[in-house]
C-alpha cells in the first residue's frame, strides 16, 4: 500500500518537522482530500496538492509581512482549514504558532499574547479581532492582524490588519528571493525546532507556554498511529477547541502523519448533523459528548411509537449483554450472535448512523472519566469507544487502551514507548519522546515537573492494576487530603460518580480537613428541563428549576445512591456527602470557575462561594448569596438567590465520624 | 439643509446617499378614524430610518403606507421622484421593497430552508410544470437561488436550523428567519415591523447587530419601526417621531431625543 510504503521508505530520517510532511504528502496523496469544510451548505474540499499550495501562498505572505524566524504567531478562532495551515505556514517559515481558545476574553487572551510577545496574530472572524484590538495598546510586539473572514471589518483601519486572502494573493506574486528564503528556512527546521506552543488551561494559576517539539509531535503522532492502525482512509470532524493538544494531535499530527482528511464543521451549532454527515472512522469527543447524545436519544425515543419503544429497549438490553463482549472478540453464542446481528439490523445501525457513528473504527474519550453506563451503551452498540489518559506535556499520550482490553475503569496500558512510574506518594510520573521541551519563560516550574531524567510528574494519582497492568486514576495528586479523622479525602472520585447521572452537570465536593463532606450540585437543564416538561412542572428560569422542591428530591436520591455506592470503598467511605446544595448558576470559563477545557477550579470555586459553603456546615437550611457573573463579552452582572441547603442519608461506615460530634 | 439630491458621509464612515422615497402630506383615514394626519418626510439611500411613537401612534399603518398596502386618501409617495400609482403587492416587491412582519408571517410547516427560499419568488422565472420535471432550466435556476439564499443563511449564522421546521423555532429566531425572507428578495428598501418586539436583551444585541450588518454590507435602505427607544436611538441615522397620526418629531436621535414634544409624548402629558 502506498501508505506503509510512505511511512517506511521516508522513516523518521527525513520527515523531521510538519511542512516536511506536508510536502511529502503532497506528493504521495497528491489527489486524495485533506480537508473539507462546510460552507454555504456545502462540503468544500481541498487535496493535499492544493493544501500544499495554499499554505505555500500563506508563507510567501507572511514573509512579505517580514515575519522573522522565531517570531510567535498567535492563532485565534473556530476549527477551519485556514486556521490549519496557518499553523503549517508559520511552521515552514521559522516561526512558532500560538493556538489560543478562542472563547478567552481579553484579559486571558492578553495576558497569553503579551507572554509569549506574538507579534502577528491570525484571527477567524470580527469577534476576534474586536478582541484583539482591544488590547493592542498593551502589547508592544505586536505587528500586523490577519483575519479570515472579512464579514463586519471592511470600516476598521486596516495599517495592520490584512484580510487573510490578501496575503496569500501577495504570497502567490512573492519574487524569487523570498521564494528561495522559504525554501531556505524550510531546510533549517530540525527535529528539536519548535513545532507548537500551547498553552495549558490550569486549574490554578496562571496559564503556562508549553513548548513542543517537531519531535513530540511526530513521534506521539506516530506511534498512536501504529498502535491504532490508522491509515490515509480515515476521516475526522475536528470540532475541538484548537488550542488543546488533542486537537493538535489528531487535527495535524496525526492527519498529516497518516495522510488522513480533517472535517470542519459549518459552524459550532451544527457540530451533530455534519458529524452524521461525515461519518468519522476515527473519532474524538469528551464525556460530555456522548452524554449529551446518549441524553438526547434517550429523550427523542420517548415521543416514539410504543413498538418502535419496545424494540428499542429489547434490543438494547440484547446489546448490554453480548455487544461489549463480541467487540472485545470473546466468545458468544451462536444464537445471541444472530440476535445481536438482527438487533444491527433494526436498531442498533440506524442509531448509529443516526448519531453518525456508524463508520467508526476508533473513538477516544478522554480529559475526564465517563460513566461505566455511558461507556457500555456505547461499546454495546458495537462502537469501538476507548479511553486514554494524557496531558498537553506528554503531546497527549501516556496511557491508551489496547483493542480488546478496554474497561470503564481503567485508562489503560502506557502508550508505546512511554515509560511510566508511581512515586511513594502516589503520583504518576512517566518518560517518553513526546515529553515536552520546557514551559515557555518558566524555568521554575519546568524544574519542577520535568527532573533531570526526562520524567514528568503529572500531577496525578494512581495505581497499576496488578492483574492487568492497566493503570487506575484515583485523583488529582494535590485535590487528595485527608478529613479531619485522618481518613482519604478524594473528591473527584465522589464527583464522576455524582456526574453520572444524566440529571448532573457537575459536582463539587468539599472537605479537605473537615469532619465531613458536603457537595455543590450543577443540574444539566436539558435533562432536567425536559423531566420538568413531562411532569407539568412550570419554571421560569434555571435558578427557578435548580430551587424546585422536586428536583432537590431527585438529586437528593442521587447523593444518596452515590453515598452508598461510595460506602462500598472502605478507604474512601468517609468521602460520603452529607449536605448538598444545587447552585443558582452554572460553574463558567467565563467567571473563571472552570477552565476553557470544562475543569473545575476547585480553589476559586470554594473562595467565591465560601458563604455557601459555611452555610453547609452550619447546619442552616437556606442560605441568601450574591454572586457576580460575568456575560460572554466581559461585562459584569449579580444573581442574588436564597438556596436551600439539603440533607442527604450517608452509610454506617462513617457513623464514627457523626458519633464524634 | 440637504439637498434632496446630496450625499453625505457619516460619522462611522457610511455613505447615505439622495432621497429615495419622498412622503408629502400623508393622510390615512379608516371610515370616520384618522389613522395618519398629514405626514411628511423622506427616507434616503442607504439609511437605518426609524419610525417611533407610543402605542397607536399610527407607525404600522406608516409602514403599509410606504409598502403601497395602504393608499393614502390625501397626500402622494414618490418613489425615486416619481408619484408611486396603487399597486399589488408583488409590484411592490418587485420594485425592490421587501418587509418583514410584526406578528410573524412565515410559512409553519416549511423548514427555514424553503422559507428563506420563497423570499426568490420574484426571481424565479420557469413555471410549475418545468419544476416539477427538474430539469435543464429549472435545476439551474434552483442552484442559483439557491447559493444566494446559503450567502443569507451564513450571513444570519442560521445555518444549524437550515432543515428545521419553523414551528418548532423558538421567536427570536422565527424573527431572524423572517428577516432572512426579506433578504433573500435582495430588496433595495427593507421594511421591519418591530424587529425586536418580544425579545430579550441577548436577542436585541444580536438582531440588532444583523440589522447593522445588512446595512452595512448590502448597502440595503431600511426603515423600521421599533419600541424601544435604546435600540432605536442606536441604530438610526434619522428618527421620526409619530403620535396621535400626527408627526410630532423628525431628526438625528440626538435631536430627537431633546425634543420637548417627544419628551411629553413618551412621557405622557395630559391631553385636554
Amino acid at each position: 500500500m502506498s501508505h506503509t510504503a510512505a511511512q517506511t521508505s521516508s522513516g523518521a530520517g527525513q520527515l523531521l518537522s510538519v511542512p516536511a510532511l506536508l510536502e511529502r504528502n503532497a506528493t504521495v496523496y497528491a489527489d486524495r482530500p485533506a480537508y473539507r469544510e462546510k460552507e454555504f451548505g456545502i462540503w468544500q474540499s481541498w487535496t493535499w496538492k492544493e493544501t500544499a499550495d495554499e499554505i505555500d501562498a500563506l508563507a510567501l505572505g507572511l514573509l512579505s509581512l517580514g515575519v522573522s524566524e522565531g517570531d510567535f504567531i498567535a492563532i485565534i478562532g473556530r476549527n477551519r482549514p485556514s486556521l490549519y495551515w496557518s499553523m503549517v505556514a508559520a511552521q515552514s517559515v521559522g516561526a512558532v504558532p500560538v493556538p489560543i481558545y478562542q472563547d478567552s476574553g481579553p484579559d486571558e487572551m492578553a495576558y497569553v499574547l503579551d507572554h509569549c510577545g506574538a507579534a502577528y496574530v491570525i484571527a477567524g472572524d470580527q469577534e476576534q479581532v474586536d478582541k484583539v484590538v482591544e488590547i493592542k495598546d498593551q502589547l508592544e510586539n505586536l505587528r500586523h492582524v490577519i483575519y479570515v473572514d472579512p464579514r463586519g471589518l471592511r470600516k476598521y483601519d486596516h495599517e495592520h490588519l490584512h484580510p487573510y486572502k490578501e496575503v496569500q494573493s501577495q504570497g502567490r506574486a512573492a519574487p524569487a528571493e523570498i521564494r528561495s528564503d522559504l525554501a531556505a528556512r524550510r531546510a533549517r527546521l530540525t527535529y528539536d525546532s519548535t513545532c507548537v506552543m500551547l498553552y495549558t488551561s490550569g486549574t490554578t494559576g496562571r496559564p503556562k507556554g508549553v513548548v513542543l517539539s517537531n519531535k513530540n509531535v511526530i513521534e506521539s503522532a506516530k506511534n498512536v498511529s501504529e498502535f491504532d492502525h490508522l491509515t490515509e482512509r480515515e476521516e475526522v470532524l475536528s470540532y475541538l477547541p484548537m488550542a488543546w493538544v488533542g486537537d493538535f494531535i489528531f487535527s495535524l499530527g496525526q492527519s498529516y502523519w497518516c495522510g488522513f482528511c480533517v472535517n470542519c464543521p459549518e459552524s459550532p451549532e451544527t457540530m451533530m448533523t455534519d458529524l452524521r454527515e461525515i461519518g468519522p472512522t476515527y473519532f474524538f469527543a469528551p464525556p460530555r459528548v456522548f452524554e449529551g447524545q446518549l441524553t438526547n436519544v434517550m429523550i427523542r425515543m420517548e415521543d416514539a411509537g410504543r413498538l418502535k419503544q419496545r424494540m428499542f429497549h429489547y434490543f438494547l438490553a440484547h446489546a448490554k449483554k453480548v455487544g461489549g463482549r463480541i467487540l472485545d472478540g470473546k466468545p458468544v453464542s451462536g444464537a445471541d450472535r444472530l440476535k445481536y446481528w438482527l438487533g444491527n439490523l433494526l436498531i442498533y445501525g440506524p442509531l448509529k448512523d443516526t448519531l453518525g457513528y456508524g463508520r467508526i473504527r476508533v473513538g477516544y474519550t478522554a480529559g475526564e472519566a465517563i460513566g461505566p453506563e455511558i461507556f457500555d451503551f456505547y461499546r454495546s452498540l458495537g462502537i469501538n469507544l476507548k479511553q486514554l489518559y494524557g496531558q498537553t506535556e506528554a503531546t497527549v499520550f501516556i496511557t491508551v487502551q489496547p483493542d480488546g482490553e478496554v474497561r470503564a475503569d481503567t485508562v489503560g496500558v502506557p502508550a508505546p514507548d512511554v515509560e511510566i512510574k508511581i512515586d511513594d506518594t502516589g503520583e504518576i510520573h512517566y518518560r517518553s519522546p513526546g515529553t515536552f521541551v520546557e514551559y515557555y519563560k518558566n524555568a521554575e516550574s519546568t524544574a519542577s515537573t520535568k527532573d533531570a531524567e526526562g520524567w514528568v510528574a503529572t500531577g496525578d494519582a494512581g495505581f497499576i492494576e496488578e492483574s492487568s497492568g492497566h493503570l487506575r486514576i484515583i485523583d488529582r495528586a494535590k485535590d487528595v487530603g485527608k478529613m479531619a479523622d485522618g481518613a482519604m479525602f478524594a473528591p473527584k472520585y465522589v464527583e464522576n460518580k455524582l456526574k453520572f447521572y444524566p440529571d448532573i452537570l457537575e459536582a463539587v465536593v468539599f472537605g479537605n480537613g473537615r469532619d465531613r463532606c458536603v457537595a455543590f450540585i450543577n443540574i444539566d437543564l436539558t435533562a432536567v428541563g425536559n423531566w420538568a416538561e413531562r411532569n407539568n412542572i412550570a419554571y421560569g428560569s434555571y435558578q427557578e428549576l435548580a430551587g424546585h422542591p422536586r428536583v432537590l428530591e431527585t438529586i437528593r436520591s442521587h447523593v444518596e445512591a452515590v453515598n452508598t455506592s461510595v460506602a462500598q470503598d472502605e478507604m474512601l467511605s468517609g468521602c460520603q456527602v452529607h449536605r448538598f446544595v444545587v447552585l443558582h448558576k452554572e460553574l463558567d470559563a467565563d467567571d473563571g470557575e472552570i477552565t476553557r477545557t470544562g475543569k473545575v477550579r476547585r480553589r476559586i470555586v470554594e473562595e467565591k462561594f465560601a458563604d455557601i459553603i459555611t452555610a453547609l456546615y452550619d447546619g442552616s437550611d437556606q442560605v441568601s448569596t450574591r454572586t457576580e457573573v460575568t456575560y460572554e463579552d466581559g461585562r459584569k452582572g449579580a444573581i442574588s438567590a436564597t438556596l436551600s441547603l439539603v440533607d442527604a442519608k450517608v452509610q454506617s461506615a462513617i457513623t464514627r465520624a457523626v458519633a464524634a460530634e | 439643509m440637504l439637498d434632496q439630491s446630496d450625499s453625505y458621509v457619516t460619522e462611522d464612515g457610511r455613505t447615505i446617499g439622495p432621497v429615495v422615497m419622498e412622503m408629502k402630506n400623508i393622510t390615512l383615514r379608516f371610515g370616520g378614524v384618522v389613522a395618519i394626519k398629514d405626514i411628511s418626510f423622506d427616507i434616503r439611500e442607504g439609511e437605518i430610518r426609524a419610525i417611533i411613537g407610543p402605542n397607536g401612534a399610527g407607525k404600522s399603518s406608516m409602514l403599509n403606507v410606504i409598502s403601497g398596502f395602504y393608499v393614502p386618501q390625501d397626500g402622494e409617495v414618490l418613489f425615486h421622484g416619481k408619484k408611486r400609482p396603487p399597486m399589488r403587492p408583488y409590484e411592490v416587491a418587485r420594485q425592490g421593497i421587501a418587509r418583514t412582519f410584526q406578528n410573524i408571517a412565515l410559512f409553519d410547516g416549511m423548514s427555514v430552508l424553503d422559507n428563506v427560499m420563497t423570499g426568490r419568488l420574484n426571481y424565479m422565472k420557469t413555471n410549475l410544470f418545468q419544476q416539477a420535471l427538474w430539469k435543464g432550466w429549472a435545476e439551474k435556476e434552483e442552484t442559483e437561488n439557491r447559493e444566494v439564499v446559503e450567502k443569507i443563511i451564513d450571513f444570519l449564522e442560521i445555518q444549524a436550523i437550515r432543515k428545521t421546521p419553523v414551528a418548532r423555532l423558538p421567536y427570536g429566531l422565527k424573527k431572524r428567519v423572517e428577516l432572512a425572507r426579506a433578504l433573500a428578495a435582495e430588496p433595495k428598501l427593507l421594511l421591519l415591523d418591530e424587529p425586536m418586539a418580544g425579545m430579550n436583551v441577548e436577542e436585541k444585541e444580536d438582531m440588532s447587530r444583523f440589522i447593522l450588518d445588512v446595512n452595512d454590507e448590502f448597502g440595503t435602505t431600511i426603515a423600521l419601526i421599533e419600541h424601544d427607544m435604546g435600540v432605536v436611538m442606536d441604530l438610526s441615522d434619522r428618527v421620526v417621531v409619530m403620535d396621535y397620526g400626527k408627526k410630532i418629531g423628525d431628526g438625528t436621535p440626538e435631536e430627537v431625543r431633546n425634543n420637548q414634544d417627544v419628551i411629553d409624548a413618551y412621557l405622557g402629558v395630559s391631553h385636554d
